[in-house]
């Protein structure tokens, strides 16, 4: 299913986050989100996950509008997989997997046999049934973001959205998380920090700079050596990987800009983050 | 079990750590029926036992008397202590104590913060200064709305103006209502300490009975307005456990889950509301009840709100019932504020709380 946004404009407090953004996600592709911080990588998911209402524009999955369906039909319509996780909780690994069936059940509807296998089925492959009465919070980093990725299975939605998934992971388990991504070739939009995996994983990508989004289309040719210069502030060059014969970005250390200089004309958006 | 295949490569941690809470969930339908047994018999315990002590039987026969609509005898020797005092005193403690646990689930829920508690909105702080007012300065005044009345009043100004404080554009945030609450909650006691100190000493044990917690004048009319709160609340709560739990895992996950935050946050802010302003305006400040029942209640069930909402609502009427009786038997002929009864088991039971959460999570 098709994400949109269309002119999508979001301040907070007066200050411009993001300045009428229109962005297509192709389905069944990985879009990838890059940029600066407070570029409004986050913001714009936000939009989607229904917690900023634009004040301007729309953001639509599929024909509808995020914003004028009831908030469990969005429920149906994207997974988010979530970077608020609260440790400080004593649900088992299956309880927040089945919480994934939520926007599927009504009022005092109890949990199907049919949900039951929905979730089972997710737990399996993502391959972590074996976790399944863990505590959450025993569970490793790795692990957690797996677990948030089958509840979001669970939920069955055509589109998955995820901010920042690799997030504080050691670099075999963001590969292991991507990689699983990327099998369950659902519409996905992911903020990405790391611009090499942004080239490695993502069908196309959208450089968002200042609220705006500066260039989209397919990564080697909106990551250029030029723009990442002018959007980061770093050096880098686009090379072949010696392993897989990929395209693979890599950076030159100890020429980047001072970050004082970045930052100053940025200072209103890292209020948003 | 699904054939899709697994991607390998897993590491997992550490040895299998299982479930942390008490009661097994196969166990839950069992729990319920022994802590509603357990409300029972403490009622009917705490109804018989006072300066005049009446036997069970005669407990059971006024209660009879009265819950069956033909029979118009009133001449049962016990009549007026079981069915004026006692009775709707014994159920507004129950009462009481179920609603503040409530609440305080609500609110736990809502902030994601251990400490929340139904206070936490300066709700008590404002009922107070609405019963002292009334206890002492303006007795003509409000003369109409009297000290329960007065002190609803209190506490329904009190959370205009944190939730007034607190949200920003419609929206909530429960960072920014733990802060106005404090601040708010800090206003309303200097308010009250100022008007205890201008207060004659007559006025003054009134004026402590009141801040402690008391259900001693509990009079049938009291019951109506907590009564009514808590079934609307518990009725809501008991159909949407599972939305709450998908807020408890935070604001990015409910709403990935379909789940509307900002009404949700609002209709628990209500509901604590609502549950904290009708109890402390005719119990006063009960303190320790809404923190400490919902944690212990997690402690013995887990965290699914489908279960905590019930247990936290007959182990809170148990809870309180027991300690008023506690607070008239101990030093009788004398009544003590239940106040200083939960806050002297509640403390020891938080530290020891914190001890474990400290050692279990981190």
């Amino acid at each position: 299913m098709r994400v949109t946004a269309t002119g999508v404009s979001v301040s907070i407090d007066g200050a411009p986050i993001l300045d009428e953004v229109s962005l297509t996600a192709a389905p069944g592709c990985i879009t990838g989100l890059v940029g600066p911080n407070g570029s409004g990588k986050s913001t714009l998911l936000r939009c989607l996950y229904r917690i900023i209402r634009p004040q301007q524009g729309a953001v639509l999955i599929g024909d509808d509008d995020v914003w004028q369906v009831p908030a469990r039909r969005a429920g149906q319509l994207r997974a988010v997989m979530a970077q608020d996780q609260e440790l400080d909780n004593d649900y088992s690994v299956r309880d927040i997997v089945a919480m994934g069936r939520i926007p599927h059940q009504r009022l005092l509807e109890r949990e199907s046999s049919a949900d039951r296998a929905i979730v089972d089925e997710a737990l399996a492959r993502i391959g972590i049934e074996w976790a399944q009465d863990r505590r959450f919070a025993t569970l490793s980093g790795g692990e957690r973001q797996r677990v948030l990725l089958a509840r979001a299975l669970a939920q069955d939605a055509p589109v998955l959205l995820l901010d920042e998934p690799t997030n504080h992971l050691d670099v075999g388990a963001q590969l292991e998380l991507l990689d699983l991504i990327r099998e369950l070739r659902l519409t996905t939009v992911a903020a990405l920090h790391d611009l090499d995996h942004a080239v490695a994983y993502c069908d196309a990508v959208a450089l968002l700079d200042q609220g705006r989004i500066v260039a989209a289309g397919e990564p080697v040719a909106v990551l250029t050596p030029e723009r990442l210069a002018e959007v980061f502030g770093v050096r880098a060059a686009m090379t072949t990987h010696s392993l897989t014969g990929r395209p693979h970005l890599v950076f030159a250390t100890g020429t980047s800009r001072p970050s004082s200089e970045r930052y100053a004309h940025s200072e209103h958006a890292n209020r948003a983050q | 079990m699904a054939s899709a295949p697994p991607v390998e490569r897993i590491r997992r941690t550490g040895p299998a750590a299982v479930r942390a809470h008490l009661i097994p969930d196969r166990a839950f339908p069992l729990l319920i029926v022994l802590l509603a047994g357990a409300v029972a018999l403490t009622a009917a315990v705490a109804i018989a036992v006072g300066t005049v002590s009446v036997p069970l039987a005669d407990v059971a026969a006024v209660t009879w008397a009265h819950l069956t609509p033909g029979d118009t005898e009133r001449s049962l020797l016990y009549d007026q202590i079981v069915w004026d005092f006692r009775v709707p005193r014994v159920l507004l403690a129950g009462v009481a104590g179920a609603g503040l646990s409530i609440a305080g689930v609500c609110l736990q829920a809502l902030v994601r913060n251990p400490l929340a508690d139904p206070y936490l909105l300066g709700i008590s702080s404002g009922a107070s200064v609405g019963a002292v007012v009334a206890l002492t300065l303006a007795p003509a005044v409000i003369a109409g709305l009297g000290v329960a009345g007065a002190a609803f009043a209190g506490a329904l100004a009190s959370v205009a103006l944190v939730v007034g404080l607190a949200q920003r554009a419609g929206r909530v945030a429960p960072g920014r209502l733990i802060l106005a609450g404090v601040a708010v909650g800090y206003l309303g006691s200097a308010v009250t300490s100022y008007i205890q100190l201008e207060a004659n000493p007559s006025e003054l044990r009134g004026i402590m009975f009141w801040l402690l917690g008391s259900v001693a004048t509990a009079s049938w009319s009291d019951l109506l307005a907590p009564a009514v709160a808590l079934a609307c609340c518990l009725l809501w709560l008991l159909v949407d456990g599972r939305r709450l739990n998908a807020l408890t895992m935070g604001e990015t996950s409910a709403a990935g889950l379909g789940i509307d935050v900002n009404r949700l946050r609002l209709g628990l802010l209500a509901a604590a509301s609502l549950l904290t302003a009708t109890i402390v305006s005719v119990a006063g400040g009960i303190g320790f009840v809404g923190l400490l029942v919902p944690h212990a209640v997690r402690l013995l069930v887990g965290p699914d709100h489908r279960r905590v909402v019930p247990v936290s609502l007959l182990l809170g009427a148990v809870f309180l019932i027991m300690v008023d009786l506690l607070s008239r038997t101990l030093d009788r002929p004398n009544e003590m504020p239940i106040g200083i009864f939960t806050a002297a088991i509640g403390a020891p039971f938080f530290l020891w709380l914190l001890r474990r959460q400290s050692g279990a999570v981190r």
